[in-house]
């Protein structure tokens, strides 16, 4: 069995199943936002907020965040893993993916430290 | 007669820096449709040096897989007619994402250790019974759409996830041999083998672009057949 130790799950099961299962955690979010800003009578900045003031909205943007950085961190380590390689960059190819999955890995931490001071912060 | 202009790659590692195109005028019986095979044929009568895998001439050996005018396919079953089209010029490539040994041959090496690696092989340790191990014919239509392979590598060549990993992805042939004997009532190693495909390249760097169907020369479907592997996966997995 091909071994790899960057993958989300090191399992192609689980990463597939995080994949497709953070894909429908977006979807639900994204229909639970759009639904609260179409069925607002009139939409401004202090319906937004408090859209985003209620407890249940903001732990559905923490999952929909965590769903959105596994999504993206099991896509990014597919298209590195096929084309920062060897084959097409000789070899620099695994000191190049390890700096651009290390460098992806840091931004998207930081995103989710960012979105979560934003969904959960008094600001 | 009428005139079909073909041009084939060429390519001799041992003596070219690097591969060119060579461009051929042959002349085609006017009354009857040829097959990319026969066209191939003439043209090497016209420069024998012209070099190319052929065996059964009728789609059964896979010995002459090849890319006919960008498409994947067997040059024996594939009328000119359909690859040339009202132009009627055909360009002839090696199967893509191989090393090339000369023209249109290619080194199938990495494409059998990816078959190999799926142990196409009955594993069964039970005693056998006197005749033979039987089957329903329920339990022997399961591998229908699945034995048929005739392993030309047309399918494998044609996905991107196989060029791109080689050495960790089995590919489109690989992973329809390995579904036949999942499926396969007779067989007594599904545990073993679900186990050796769950990891992030040999089913699930597959991502369903069907190219392996488009151009499958027997019309089988090897994305169905990874589909199913991994809903075994799942099952077993979850």
């Amino acid at each position: 069995m091909v071994t790899n130790a960057t993958s989300l799950g090191r399992s192609g099961l689980f990463d597939w199943l995080v994949q497709r299962f953070s894909a429908l955690v977006l979807l639900a979010w994204i229909a639970w936002v759009g639904t609260g800003v179409i069925a607002a009578a009139e939409f401004g900045y202090p319906q937004w907020r408090a859209l985003f003031a209620a407890a249940p909205m903001q732990i559905f943007s923490l999952i929909a965040m965590l769903s959105l950085c596994a999504h993206a961190w099991v896509g990014v380590w597919t298209v590195t893993t096929d084309y920062l390689n060897e084959a097409h960059l000789g070899k620099a190819g695994t000191a190049v993916r390890l700096l651009t999955q290390t460098a992806c890995l840091l931004l998207t931490l930081s995103c989710l430290i960012w979105g979560a001071r934003i969904f959960w912060g008094n600001g | 007669m009428s005139q079909v202009l073909v041009s084939i790659y060429r390519y001799n590692p041992e003596q070219d820096s690097k591969p060119r195109m060579q461009s051929l005028a042959v002349d085609v019986p006017g009354d009857r449709d040829l097959m990319v095979l026969d066209v191939l044929e003439l043209a090497k009568a016209k420069d024998p040096s012209i070099t190319y895998r052929r065996s059964c001439r009728e789609g059964v050996c896979g010995s002459d897989g090849m890319n006919i005018n960008g498409v994947n396919g067997l040059a024996c079953i594939t009328p000119l007619t359909k690859a040339a089209g009202p132009a009627r010029k055909l360009v002839l490539r090696p199967l893509p994402g191989l090393p090339v040994i000369r023209d249109l041959v290619v080194d199938l090496s990495q494409f059998y250790e990816q078959f190999e690696k799926i142990r196409p092989w009955l594993i069964n340790d039970e005693p056998p019974p006197p005749a033979e191990r039987l089957q329903s014919p329920d339990e022997r239509a399961k591998l229908d759409g699945l034995y048929e392979c005739i392993l030309c590598a047309c399918c494998t060549t044609s996905c991107p996830s196989f060029w791109w990993n080689p050495d960790k992805f089995v590919g489109p042939a690989g992973l329809l041999q390995s579904y036949r004997f999942l499926a396969d009532s007779r067989d007594a190693a599904t545990a073993e083998r679900l186990a050796e495909l769950d990891d992030p390249f040999s089913v699930f760097r597959c991502r369903g672009i069907m190219n392996c169907v488009s151009v499958c020369p027997k019309g089988l479907n090897p994305t169905r057949a990874i589909g199913k592997i991994r809903n075994m996966l799942v099952e077993r997995g979850t």
